[in-house]
């Protein structure tokens, strides 16, 4: 186990002169000894690249990485002592299951003892106890990614372990009870796990830190309910959530804020500081649009495009000038229809502003994002 | 377009891929395939374009009988989870494909519909670029391209956004609802999940094991699953089932949990024979905070997973696990006791053969 601390850069190019010439921007980040940590982007991120580099099979162009504070960039991942588990099994189809869990073992001439109390663990946590002396050939294919994600957490003595993508093969109800036991094994072990996906839910739910990436960039890493509530650029709030954030333009204006043709109040406070911003966007996230009586105060009016029935909640689509507004309704509520004019309500405790580089604009309702995450 | 198979069966070798089913998909709409892998979805599109003859029973277009008939001579435009194009094609060139086979075009028209097709998919700028030069989210976007093209009144998806980022799929998935819906085609789109189907809305056909087992408006089919089967394909988190037993007041469960069901629900439970059942209660029915006239079902959180827009809870209840869908963020410390809130107006309730006898109410608005 191991700390892991990089301050690197990194371009495939021999010479890198802009921004986009890197695959990797400059950047320092911290993995905690027995952490479990989730990169997540969507593709051409950087996020495989990171990953790559932290496992030794990419050598960064700039900077060092360094496990326990001692400088292992040059060091191969059999030197760093990593394991991997991919998005795809690979798993020894002619050998037993407890043959393929005992493999690494074995390779490092951990005793025959040993090895057996190991596995027997292994097994019981993945729920892969009763296939033991089974030949790993006829399993299934979610059988045999258990087996690899076995593989990868058998060894005690690793640096961390990564996971490239790791559940993309896997149907979504064996997703859920796959999920879950990696959260118990990480618990019970208390190994250091990097985890890359493009996959919110599976970032959010397995990672208590997440690192977003976009273009190169870790543009903020957090807990799940902090890139939630408080998304610190305008990518964050897209890409977390489903839908993701609402994005309206507006400006501070003769004591109002003004957006979509509308005026709104806001507190002293916070009027304070959007002075000074001058132009800024709204962001607000669909769970958090409120529906208001007609011209109520504060409410912006809307007409209503779509109504899509989600089974556990109503997602309403609405526009409010140019601007297409989606808002999560509870199933309690009676969903409005098409073409309906509706007042909802954007400002709240949990609306975000920000600037015009996308950056969160820091207000005095930063402190309603608080507390731990779960 | 009226897509129709009558006792249609798939056999490879010894295997049963498709039991016998009778299917009339909705013309001019989506019909979704909903399944986990190997459901049967993949036989069963390969059956309608006509890429295999089946074993048994008929396939009926506009009820001419076009069983055996090969897919070259039908009109059907496919796409699958792979990113297939011409690979030393232009884009510009693999979308007009279609168009140029079709005859009689001129290249004015071919050009402009091209334009359309690709303003509509947002791959504009890169129309004079090869597909081994895009991104997957794009080389996808040009192979619906194409299919959109051809115009053909019968137009079959495989997953086609499987491969693509998760977000992107939210984008696309978009789309491509808009798209279908100002079409007149006959869509066929499968998917193994259940929130996809519900996203594109239209009608689903849900399969198990090579069985068709309920098809009908996608709403009704999430709300009142005629089987525990459709229940468990149809939910994701997936659906809480519990072993209950008939009493004169309503549902027993398991741990001496009595829940009192609705008058009209009592009057069908009056007509089961056996008295045990199958209670289910989809995650987003359970709540922390108390309604008048809900039970509390009472446990110790297991695990709260934050997937940002909803709180997974997994609770060790006493009448046994429950996961709950809590919309935002909720902090829950691991091990504390909680209670879980239900309307028993929220009850599915299966009998001991799985078949439906109380779905809740669903509001149906459009």
């Amino acid at each position: 186990m191991a700390r892991i601390d990089l301050d690197l850069a990194h371009s495939y190019l021999s010479d890198p002169k802009q921004d986009s010439d890197y695959a990797l921007l400059p950047l320092q980040m911290s993995f905690a000894d027995g952490g479990a940590y989730a990169l997540l982007g969507p593709s051409g991120c950087g996020k495989t690249t990171l990953l790559n580099i932290i496992s030794g099979l990419v050598r960064p162009s700039h900077g060092a990485v360094r496990f326990d504070g001692a400088d292992v960039t040059a060091r191969s991942p059999q030197q760093r002592n990593i394991a991997q588990v991919f998005q795809f099994p690979v798993v020894y189809d002619t050998m037993t299951v407890a043959d393929n869990l005992a493999f690494p073992l074995r390779n490092r001439g951990v005793p025959p003892e040993r090895i057996k109390t190991r596995v027997g663990r292994i097994a019981e946590m993945l729920e892969l106890s009763g296939q033991l002396n089974q030949r790993a050939a006829h399993l299934a294919a979610d059988a045999k990614q258990k087996i690899s994600l076995g593989r990868g957490l058998v060894r005690e003595d690793v640096s961390a372990v990564l996971f490239d993508e790791p559940l993309t093969v896997i149907d979504p109800h064996l997703k859920w009870q796959l999920r879950r036991k990696l959260k118990q094994i990480h618990h019970e072990l208390k190994l250091t796990l990097i985890y890359v996906t493009h996959d919110q839910v599976e970032a959010l739910t397995f990672a208590e830190q997440v690192v977003v990436m976009t273009r190169g960039r870790a543009v903020q890493i957090g807990t799940a309910a902090e890139l939630f509530e408080r998304p610190h650029h305008m990518f964050v709030g897209h890409f977390i959530g489903s839908p993701g954030m609402n994005f309206l333009p507006a400006r501070w204006w003769d004591g109002v804020v003004e957006t979509a043709g509308h005026t709104l109040r806001v507190a002293p406070a916070l009027g304070e500081v959007l002075r000074a911003a001058g132009e800024f966007t709204l962001g607000v996230r669909p769970e958090y649009v409120r529906l208001a009586d007609a011209s109520a105060e504060g409410a912006l009016m809307a007409e209503v495009t779509q109504v899509q029935d989600i089974g556990t909640y109503w997602l309403l689509t609405a526009r409010v000038g140019e601007t297409l507004l989606r808002v999560r309704l509870s199933p309690a509520s009676a969903a409005p229809q098409v073409g309906a004019k509706v007042w909802l309500e954007v400002l709240g405790p949990h609306t975000c502003c920000y600037d015009r580089d996308q950056q969160l604009i820091a207000t005095g309702s930063e402190s309603a994002a608080g507390g731990a995450s779960g | 377009m009226q897509l129709t198979l009558e006792g249609v069966t798939k056999r490879v070798g010894a295997a049963m891929h498709l039991y016998p089913l009778d299917f009339a998909l909705q013309p001019h709409a989506v019909t979704v395939l909903l399944g986990a892998t190997q459901a049967g979805k993949t036989t069963l599109m390969r059956l309608m374009a006509g890429l295999d003859v089946p074993s048994q029973g008929r396939v009926l277009v506009d009820g001419d009988n076009v069983t055996g008939r090969p897919v070259r001579e039908r009109n059907v435009a496919m796409v699958y989870q792979q990113f297939i194009n011409y690979p030393s094609l232009r884009v510009a060139d693999n979308i007009a494909s279609p168009l140029k086979l079709r005859g009689g075009l001129d290249r004015a028209t071919i050009d402009q519909r091209v334009r359309e097709l690709a303003a509509k998919l947002h791959i504009d700028p890169f129309l004079d670029r090869l597909p081994a030069e895009l991104s997957g989210g794009q080389q996808q976007r040009v192979a619906l391209a194409r299919a959109l093209a051809k115009e053909a009144p019968l137009m079959l998806l495989d997953e086609p956004l499987v491969n693509l980022d998760y977000k992107l799929r939210e984008e696309l998935r978009e789309e491509l609802s808009a798209l279908f819906a100002s079409g007149d085609s006959t869509v066929v789109y499968a998917t193994t999940e259940p929130t996809e189907a519900l996203l594109l809305g239209g009608y689903t056909a849900v399969l198990d094991a090579g069985e068709l087992l309920q098809y009908g408006p996608t709403a009704e089919v999430f709300h009142r699953p005629q089987s525990l089967r459709v229940a468990r394909a149809f939910s994701d988190p997936p659906i809480n089932l519990l072993a209950g037993s008939v009493v004169s007041s309503g549902i027993q469960l398991a741990a001496e949990v009595p829940l009192a069901v609705p008058l009209a629900a009592a009057k069908t439970l009056a007509d089961v024979t056996e008295r045990s059942v199958t209670v289910g209660i989809r995650a987003g029915a359970l709540r922390v905070q108390a309604q008048p006239g809900d039970v509390a079902l009472t446990g110790r959180v297991e695990l709260a997973e934050i997937s940002g827009s909803d709180t997974f809870v997994h609770v060790a209840a006493a009448v046994g696990p429950l996961v709950a869908q809590l919309t935002g963020v909720h902090y829950f410390e691991l091990g504390a006791a909680i209670s879980l809130y239900l309307d028993p107006a929220q009850l599915y309730v299966f009998d001991a053969r799985g078949a439906l006898l109380i779905a809740p109410a669903f509001p149906g608005a459009r």
